[in-house]
């Protein structure tokens, strides 16, 4: 297809001897949303630091809007502004207000003015309802609010996708519900999406397509319904047992 | 049975008062109790100076509030110079050599902390020199520095006052102390902050601008002032190049009028010079603490 923004191709990923990523291909297509699945220590989160080339892969390649990044040429820096990432632990800056959090990205790495930055980050946090706090310190807020600035946050670079590691994994039960309806607004918006994920019920609802790894390797692959409701592999039925 | 019941419900009230020396020292009466220490304590110290075999001797060569004036006012006459005067020189050497700390310092850590390849032989670099000015006693650094370099005929460089010279070695000195200070601080912040700041596409050089040195140096701000306590007493070490600094002057004084009063001035002028700065790090020792306290809860 030609509106492919992510193309992993057999991608391999090695720690020391220890393959972690085992000949993984996958697409992601422009508005499209995929969930990926896996038990812990399956290489969801190695699949996404390899994405926004924080890992260096051992094998296979990776294109961004058709450009191989194993091309020497290319900047990692320049490719990362293309991909918004959100980690487990929010990793908010605690010395930055939450307006300053969001606006460092533009200001500092796409050089944009400090005055149009702000605008367009107060129109986020608006957004997310947090207008009201976008002067105080990241620690001030509740796990919630703090994991949604950190996606606005990467939504302030305009990125052509979002990579998403388990964004709702460090919160309170009560907190998951308002992070995973922000993630739902995005997808229905059209936001291009790769999300690592342990909430089943959210990935049958928002993904476009669902990806299930086991240790390393990428075993089944289809809509929600093919994977939740007829999983065509062993490993990926014992899986859905087990987190059901 | 009845043992069990005699646990619950002594038959007398016990006796729970303290002793009454433990009631006075842990100052059920606040006041009577910090009061009467602190007489106690100033009574001892008149004690020594008063009553000791030698205290007349000793408040007459050490606190005689004749030769104190002179010493602080200089005495032309005597060819005696104002230690009020030499302390000035101290206070331009510390702050001249504080901000070429801070700055070379930085540089150090920097060079230290970072990963990139073309950075690789200044890391040696820096290692070694940390290493090196660490490694030796400050008052060989200012002999070297001070005598040495005039004798290399380096231009400019071997021309200086003794001063510039002092200054030179204080900032050597300082700054690979310092140097360490700064890079534990950088080294302290967490790696997701990297990540974070990596991810959003900052260049390594923005994010160690942006993110790992605001915080990095932030914890780190009271040992860096310990340090510049330090360096402000060291500026001292001056006198060794024959600088005419607040000791030296004192030293003088001392020499000319047989009496050592001079030197307890000096001494006095260095009080007011540090302790503005020891409060101030413990005040922010003291803020930081109850900060992660409240975060503790
Ligand atoms: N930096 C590293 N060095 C060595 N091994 C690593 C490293 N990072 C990950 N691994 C290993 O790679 C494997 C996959 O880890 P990864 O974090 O990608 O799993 P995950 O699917 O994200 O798990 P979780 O659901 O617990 O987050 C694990 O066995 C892990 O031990
Ligand atoms: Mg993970």
């Amino acid at each position: 297809m030609s509106d492919a923004v992510l193309k992993m191709t057999s991608v391999v990923k090695r720690f020391d001897h220890h393959e972690v990523l085992r000949d993984v291909s996958l697409t992601l297509h422009r508005h499209e949303v995929v969930c990926l699945i896996g038990a812990s220590g399956s290489g969801k989160s190695t699949l996404l630091r390899c994405a926004n080339l924080l890992e260096t892969i051992n094998g296979g390649d990776i294109e961004l809007f058709g450009q191989s990044l194993l091309d020497p040429r290319i900047d990692p820096d320049l490719v990362r502004r293309h991909m918004g990432t959100v980690f487990q632990s929010f990793n908010l800056f605690p010395h930055l207000s939450v307006l300053d959090n969001v606006a460092l990205g533009p200001v500092r790495a796409l050089k944009r003015p400090l005055n149009d930055v702000r605008e367009e980050a107060m129109a986020l946090l608006a957004r997310i309802g947090l207008q009201d706090r976008a002067g105080e310190f990241p620690d001030r807020l509740s796990g919630g609010q703090q994991q949604r600035v950190a996606i606005v946050r990467s939504l302030a670079m305009r990125p052509s996708l979002l990579l998403l590691d388990e964004v709702t994994s460090a919160l309170d039960p009560t907190l998951v519900g308002e992070v995973l309806d922000l993630l739902s607004d995005l997808a229905k918006s059209g936001t291009t999406m790769l999300i690592a994920t342990h909430e089943m019920n959210f990935a049958r609802e928002v993904a476009h397509q669902v990806v299930f790894l086991d240790q390393g390797v990428l075993v089944e692959q289809g809509s929600p319904e093919e994977i939740f409701d007829h999983p065509q592999h062993d490993a990926t039925r014992a899986f859905l047992g087990r987190v059901r | 049975m009845s043992s069990e019941n005699d646990a619950d419900a002594p038959d007398t009230p016990p006796f729970l008062f303290a002793p009454w020396r433990r009631q006075i020292l842990r100052g059920r009466n606040g006041l009577i109790a910090s009061v009467s220490s602190s007489v106690a304590i100033v009574m001892a110290v008149i004690a020594i100076l008063f009553w000791t075999p030698g205290g007349t001797t000793f408040r007459f060569y050490f606190l005689n509030p004749h030769f104190m004036w002179l010493a602080l006012r200089g005495d032309p006459a005597h060819a005696v110079n104002s230690v009020l005067g030499g302390i000035v020189t101290n206070i331009w050497i510390f702050l001249l050599c504080e901000v070429l700390v801070l700055v070379f310092a930085l540089l150090i850590a920097w060079v230290r902390i970072s990963v990139s390849p073309l950075l690789f032989p200044f890391r040696i670099l820096a290692t070694v020199y940390t290493d090196i000015f660490r490694g030796i006693p400050f008052i060989l650094v200012i002999y070297m520095v001070g005598f040495g370099l005039p004798f290399l005929g380096l231009g400019f460089l071997s021309t200086q006052s003794p001063a510039v010279y002092a200054c030179i070695a204080l900032t050597l000195t300082y700054s690979a102390y310092v140097a360490e200070v700064y890079r534990a601080g950088l080294h302290s912040v967490p790696h997701g902050q990297i990540l974070a700041a990596r991810s959003l596409g900052l260049t390594q050089y923005a994010t160690m601008r942006r993110v790992i040195l605001p915080q990095g140096v932030r914890t780190v701000i009271p040992p860096l002032l310990n340090d510049f306590i330090s360096l402000q007493k060291d500026t001292a070490l001056a006198s060794l190049l024959g600088v005419i600094e607040t000791v030296r002057a004192a030293q003088i004084g001392t020499d000319s009028y047989f009496n050592a009063s001079a030197l307890t001035m000096s001494a006095l002028l260095f009080l007011v010079m540090t302790i503005p700065m020891t409060r101030f790090t413990d005040h922010l020792i003291e803020k930081d603490r109850e900060k992660r306290l409240a975060g503790a809860q």
